[in-house]
């Protein structure tokens, strides 16, 4: 999932100053299973907003997910009442949003951090960088591109320390998770292939479909 | 003589380093380059050395041959992607830089710019395949060049790895280094002449030079501060203990320095000495061990 994190307060009222009335959406999905964006993140946020100004209107909705068109359109008969939209999603809902209401400012609430899972309660590690290009089978089941720190392709750097990465101690040298993950599958053979360079994708990235297009075009 | 005839002549070879510094000031440096131009085969340049922004490594090698030391161009793949990497070296080779060293370089958090956007595009042995194409005459993609270097090239390892999985990772990259053309490699600096014949063992029958990495122990706290923070360097205790026993500090460094390399003369092909500053005291050490 999509993992992110609440903006410092002070940010997000300078964000919404100009506005007395605010629509405050949260999400139902990644940010809801990251604790950054659901119902519960929704009603904290409304009331700290309130009580640092009680001039303000703050109205709150839930949608399950502010990245789909589909959900994003319950939200037409309430946006004409309100001066903005500040958005619990992940960046990508919040552009949703935005492309959705273009006459609206659309404020995120959020920093979106990154795709990873939850390591243990309250601490979320970062899996995959969405490259386009997965290797997963030979390391693996470790992503070197995202948790190594220099995305290394074709080995360790040598400077990790007890097994650490140089960056932070508490990161660990993904090159040698992969040699443990490689050895227990018997297939340490995958660290000696050929050496790889990466072929970054075009950003924006675009999928396009064939098959898919055609089929709603009839 | 240049440093690849006296890689190729078999004799055993010393090479220096020297980091630039942070500002145009170059005074310090070609002095001290010049101290040790007639003791040594080669010296380095660092690049950008701990992610700290500097003076470039291409000028000052370049500077260094005006004063006829042979360089070796330290590039490392933190801050370039494909494009500058292929053109710094090209760039490099018309201002008469012959040998480069293929690093993969410090994260930049490290530095003092801790903020900056890593690149790390190649690594240390794809940015060695690179080089093999430039000196055969393409770039990266395939296009011809009109005109191509002649680079020797040579890799780093690093013989302290602390634990079996990160000893077994760098020998297989060593591997793939050597595989990728890396004709010499320098080490970290060494201070456990046991621990590093055990992975010159290891290594064999591979078909490249060693040159042993010495740090000049410059004090006590210097060899903690690696101990805790350089992954790979490792001080015994006993070394530790002779230079607080000391009373001549600079006098032990050059004994601890001269005993290390002693030992390496049996062991591998070369040594690569790290003076951090110390540069005067180089032709001494030398002297001593008869080199």
């Amino acid at each position: 999932m999509i993992i992110a994190q609440q903006k410092e307060l002070a940010e997000i009222q300078d964000m919404i100053t100009p506005y007395g009335k605010i629509l405050l959406v949260g999400c139902g999905t990644c940010m809801t299973f990251c604790s950054a964006g659901g119902p519960g993140e929704v009603d904290k946020l409304a009331e700290e907003l309130i009580s640092e100004n009680k001039n303000i209107l703050v109205e709150k909705s839930n949608i399950p997910r502010q990245c789909s068109i589909k959900f994003v359109k319950r939200l037409e008969n309430k946006v004409a009442d309100y001066e903005a939209i500040l958005s619990m999603a992940c960046g990508n809902g919040v552009q949703a949003v935005a492309s959705r209401f273009p006459e609206k400012p659309v404020l995120p609430a959020l920093n979106t951090q990154f795709i990873g899972i939850k390591e243990e309660p309250g601490t979320w590690i970062e899996m995959c960088m969405a490259c386009g290009d997965c290797i997963l089978w030979r390391t693996g089941g470790i992503c070197p591109v995202t948790r190594c720190a220099k995305g290394l392709l074709n080995g360790a750097c040598g400077g990790a320390s007890e097994g650490m990465c140089e960056v932070s101690k508490d990161r660990p040298c993904a090159w040698q998770e992969i040699y443990h993950g490689l050895k227990r599958l018997n297939m340490l053979h995958y660290l000696k292939g050929k050496p790889q360079v990466k072929d970054w994708p075009i950003h924006p990235g675009r999928v396009i479909r064939e098959d898919l297009r055609e089929v709603e075009a009839t | 003589m240049s440093f690849r005839q006296a890689l190729e002549s078999g004799k055993f070879l010393v090479t220096a380093e020297v980091g630039p510094g942070k500002g145009t000031d170059v005074e310090h440096l070609l002095k001290d380059a010049a101290i040790i131009k007639d003791r040594v085969d080669a010296v380095n340049v660092t690049d950008l050395q701990s992610s700290v922004m500097r003076l470039g490594s291409m000028a000052v090698c370049h500077l260094l041959t005006d004063i006829g030391v042979d360089p070796v161009f330290q590039v490392t793949c933190r801050d370039r992607n494909r494009l500058a990497l292929q053109s710094d070296l090209l760039s490099a080779w018309v201002l008469g830089i012959r040998n480069m060293l293929a690093l993969t370089g410090d994260h930049p958090v490290l530095g003092d710019h801790p903020q900056a956007k890593p690149v790390f595009e190649l690594d240390s042995v794809t940015l060695l395949e690179v080089i093999g194409k430039l000196n055969s005459g393409s770039d990266m993609a395939g296009n011809e060049l009109k005109g191509a270097p002649e680079f020797l090239c040579g890799a780093v390892v690093n013989p302290g790895a602390d634990n079996e999985a990160a000893m077994d990772l760098q020998i297989m990259k060593m591997e793939k280094k050597i595989e990728a053309g890396a004709k010499f490699f320098q080490t970290q600096g060494v201070y456990d002449l046991d621990a590093f014949e055990k992975f010159m063992k290891r290594i064999e029958g591979f078909n490249t030079k060693v040159l042993g990495g010495i740090i000049l122990l410059k004090s006590v706290g210097m060899a903690r501060f690696m101990n805790k923070n350089v992954a790979g360097v490792f001080v015994p205790e006993p070394l530790i203990q002779k230079l607080k026993d000391a009373e001549d500090k600079s006098q032990a460094c050059i004994d601890i320095a001269v005993e290390l390399i002693k030992g390496m003369k049996n062991l591998c092909d070369g040594v690569h000495i790290m003076a951090l500053g110390w540069e005067s005291k180089i032709p001494l050490i030398l002297d001593k061990v008869g080199l």
